[in-house]
């Protein structure tokens, strides 16, 4: 008997199918990964089953039933457990209240009789927890036990944690499954979505592998290996050539990145004793799934975080960390993670062109009108830009924002130029114009860091690949020797070492 | 939902933003003219009493220039803070606080030439205002205390020493009245225009205005800060130092409010009473939101709630409404702005 059965579940969101024809079976009693990386339909297909979204095809049977989901709060009706990435709740509450928040029908509430139902309920899971204790001081592993808590309390059969461990210690994370293993003995469901590869062969009874919104794979855990999960998730069987040599490829290193740590604010460290070089006229491409440490190395090298440890140095003169100023004074093109964050929206193009070199375009405090619309005129054409210097930025296209900071960037000629998701959410033709940029960049000897989330885009312009895993560079490839299914292994943490 | 509509996000026309404060404008009318016929009123007639008549007087327009000018300081003031993303609701005890030095400055400089004496209110009304703007400026950049909330207070306290002031040590020893004592002579500002009420204040708060638009449209500080007040994020990426130019912003704004005290009490009242301000620096909100946080813009909104608030005078007294109507028209059209501005980012669609 199935405690859960999604039958032929596609949704879309516009021309693209998060979901195409999904079918996704849960038993009582198995802990259940739903793997896949970024985009590939995992937590669409969770939202559909927690209510949140309606599928615009296929079939939904929890227990027999096969009533509609309307809401979450249907869900949770229906024995359907959800703890996101992002916890709900309330941190001045305690355990105890935010457990009962919104279930507790009485006018009255007695507090003492509160405590003891949750330490009841919590001793019966096998888990130690305070209920009086306030939930904004308890770490973040307790803070997900309370989430756990909370869905238990609602007579959850089937619990979907979203990401458990991306946020937990080592050995928070050892605890986390001794409590689902525990659930699990008591005839529940769980499902846990998740990219580490390690996490779901140690863990679960029974895998599932979406790709591109489809299932490419479902099975028992102890049937698979990690590297066939891998190739699974990952799925590219050859490698495109047609990108250029390396063309003045040099010797000589330009940027020197050297033992980064830092910690997140959760006090997780996100990166462990980076180091990497690039040289002159060379791109190095990080390859990884999302999360792995690629936003906070990206924002130290583009001055916005300061980390705990480690140095930075372009051209041999050692670069002061956490200012932008400096990166600017270093000739560090940078375009950032969230364009948005690299342009004022509400400031016009042509103020947007000259930001970064204000000292150039004022004369004792004043700006120079004429040299700012001449500097906007040039760097417009240049970059084929579609705008005009007065447009505010924010209401330009995807792509032309991000012609804009690559015409600021570039336009500078820098030493070392930090791409990160360069072409994030932008079309094909801003696409290959970006890429081509970036090329024109290498053969004038710019030494370029490309961090993507978009493994195609990685090999299609890398010199070199490292690949970064929970924080550390845990393996490197020359761009003639890529082997697929080892990147896969370690992108994914399949693989240890590199 | 139901009805088949949505509201879907999208930028307006030109001519339509334009239009704007006129819409607002009528909107309030249409609900006021229901107050004024409940008072008994012919709502035609009060809108003339109050839009048309003052401008066809040469006092009542005089008036309407020495009403505009503590509003169009402390509308500047709130409008250059607001434009830097920094929310200074502290307009009124920044004034106090450049009032009260003002008068102190004022009674000492009797041996001085007028010459000397008013530059020397001027610039202790407007260090005496961006100090009361720096306590919660540095709890905002250092700590991340909500300014809205701290210089709200800080309007309270301000006005709490005013009265410690004038009922301690300022207390007129002859006729035992809360007032400080009269400033000197050559500290009392000339009037600019012969026969009429209008001083130096008003020249004063002109210079004001066009700084205002020079330094927010021409000057690489107003760059910055308006980078700063749109993105704050964006503008540290830029390189700009987010805090530096949030704690500049926050002291100019409070310096400016002060300007607006020294202005009442050398040009108005020649000293310094408790109810010297009938919460000018709230009236600036209203006149920075009005004038969409623009020195044009701030200059019109300025001379038009003086009109309203002249032409509420003549009104309560010809035709017996209540003279709190200029009051409830000024809140009415704050409202009535803000619901416009918001919709006007909207259309409404079938769905």
């Amino acid at each position: 008997m199935n405690l859960v059965e999604m039958r032929g579940i596609t949704k879309r969101f516009g021309a693209l199918a998060a979901n195409d024809n999904v079918d996704f079976v849960v038993r009582p009693g198995e802990i259940h990964a739903l793997l896949g990386e970024n985009g590939a339909g995992k937590s669409t297909l969770m939202k559909i089953l927690y209510g949140l979204y309606q599928p615009d095809e296929g079939s939904i049977v929890i227990d027999g039933s096969d009533e509609p989901l309307r809401s979450p709060a249907d869900a949770i009706a229906r024995g359907i457990g959800f703890v996101s990435q992002h916890f709900s709740l309330v941190p001045t509450f305690t355990v105890a209240e935010n457990v009962l928040l919104g279930y507790e029908g009485r006018f009255r509430l007695d507090p003492a009789e509160m405590n003891a139902r949750v330490a009841q309920l919590a001793a019966a899971n096998g888990f130690s927890i305070d209920p009086a204790a306030i939930v904004g001081k308890l770490s973040v592993g307790q803070q997900q036990r309370v989430e756990i808590l909370k869905a238990l309390y609602r007579d959850c059969r089937v619990l979907i944690l979203d990401e458990p461990t991306a946020v937990l210690t080592p050995r928070d994370t050892q605890a986390l499954f001794e409590i689902l293993r525990k659930l699990r003995e008591q005839d529940l469901a769980v499902i846990i979505i998740t990219h580490k590869l390690d996490e779901a062969i140690e863990n679960t009874q029974r895998v599932t592998v979406l790709r591109l919104g489809k299932v490419v794979g479902s099975q028992d855990t102890s049937s698979t290996t990690s590297a066939e999960l891998a190739r699974l998730m990952v799925g590219r069987q050859t490698v495109p050539v047609q990108r250029e040599a390396a063309t003045g490829s040099t010797q000589r290193v330009v940027l020197d990145v050297n033992g980064l740590s830092v910690a997140d604010k959760r006090g997780v460290q996100a990166l462990r004793s980076v180091t990497f070089q690039v040289h002159a006229g060379e791109v190095v491409g990080i390859a990884g799934v999302a999360g792995n440490g690629q936003s906070e190395l990206v924002s130290i090298l583009t001055g916005m975080l300061q980390p705990q440890s480690g140095g930075v140095s372009v051209d041999g003169k050692p670069v002061i960390l956490g200012d932008p100023r400096a990166c600017t004074q270093h000739k560090i093109g940078r375009i950032p993670e969230d364009r948005l964050r690299g342009v004022i929206g509400d400031l016009s193009v042509a103020d947007n062109l000259m930001m970064e070199q204000l000292d150039q375009f004022t004369r004792v405090g004043h700006l120079q009108p004429a040299a700012i619309a001449e500097h906007a005129q040039r760097l417009i054409e240049d970059f084929q830009i579609k705008a005009s210097p007065g447009d505010p930025v924010r209401t330009l296209s995807g792509g032309n924002i991000q012609k804009v900071i690559l015409a600021r960037t570039l336009s500078q000629d820098p030493a070392v130029v930090i791409a990160a998701q360069p072409t994030r959410g932008v079309d094909i033709g801003a696409t290959e114009y970006v890429h081509q940029k970036l090329t024109e960049q290498k053969a004038r000897g710019a030494a370029i860091l490309l961090v993507s989330e978009d493994l195609d885009e990685i090999l299609l312009l890398s010199d070199r690949i490292l690949v970064i895993y929970n924080g550390q560079l845990v393996g490197e490839f020359a761009s003639d020797a890529v082997d697929l299914d080892r990147l896969s292994m370690l992108m994914t943490g399949a693989e240890k070492t590199g | 939902m139901s009805l088949g509509l949505r509201l879907e996000r999208l930028p307006s026309p030109l001519w339509l933003r334009a239009a704007i404060p006129f819409i607002a404008i009528a909107i309030t009318f249409l609900l006021v003219s229901v107050l004024v016929i409940l008072a008994g009123a012919n709502p035609l007639a009060v809108a003339y009493e109050l839009l048309i008549d003052p401008l066809t007087k040469n006092s009542a327009r005089a008036d309407i220039l020495v009403m505009a000018t503590p509003i169009l300081l402390t509308g500047s003031a709130v409008a250059l803070a607001f434009a830097g993303g920094y929310y200074n609701i502290g307009a009124e005890g920044q004034l106090l606080a450049g009032a009260a030095a003002a008068a102190l400055i004022g009674q000492y400089v009797g041996d001085l030439s007028a010459w000397v004496a008013i530059p020397l209110m001027i610039v202790g009304g407007f260090i005496a205002g961006a100090l009361w703007a720096l306590i919660p400026a540095l709890l905002k950049v250092r700590l991340q205390v909500d300014e809205v909330v701290t210089t709200l207070l800080m309007n309270s306290v301000m006005g709490y020493i005013i009265s410690a002031l004038l009922n301690g040590p300022w207390r007129d020893p002859v006729s035992g009245w809360p007032q400080s004592p009269t400033i000197a002579l050559s500290a009392q500002f000339p009037r600019i225009i012969e026969r009429t009420r209008v001083h130096l204040g008003f020249l004063i708060a002109a210079v004001v205005v066009i700084a205002l638009w020079w330094i927010l449209t021409r000057t690489r500080f107003g760059l910055e800060l308006r980078a700063v007040g749109k993105n704050r994020d964006g503008a540290q990426f830029l390189g700009i130092r987010v805090g530096r130019t949030m704690l500049t912003t926050a002291l100019i704004s409070g310096g400016i409010a002060g300007l607006a005290g020294v202005s009442e009490v050398g040009g108005i009242h020649y000293y310094l009473i408790g109810s010297l301000s009938p919460g000018f620096g709230y009236t600036g909100i209203i006149v920075a939101t009005l004038g969409a946080l623009t020195a044009p813009g701030v200059l019109l909104a300025a001379l038009f709630l003086a009109l309203v608030s002249r032409g509420s005078l003549t009104a309560s007294r010809e035709l017996d409404v209540p003279v709190y109507l200029g009051d409830v028209i000024q809140a009415v059209l704050l409202l009535v702005m803000l619901a416009v501005l918001l919709l006007n980012r909207y259309r409404i669609r079938r769905a």
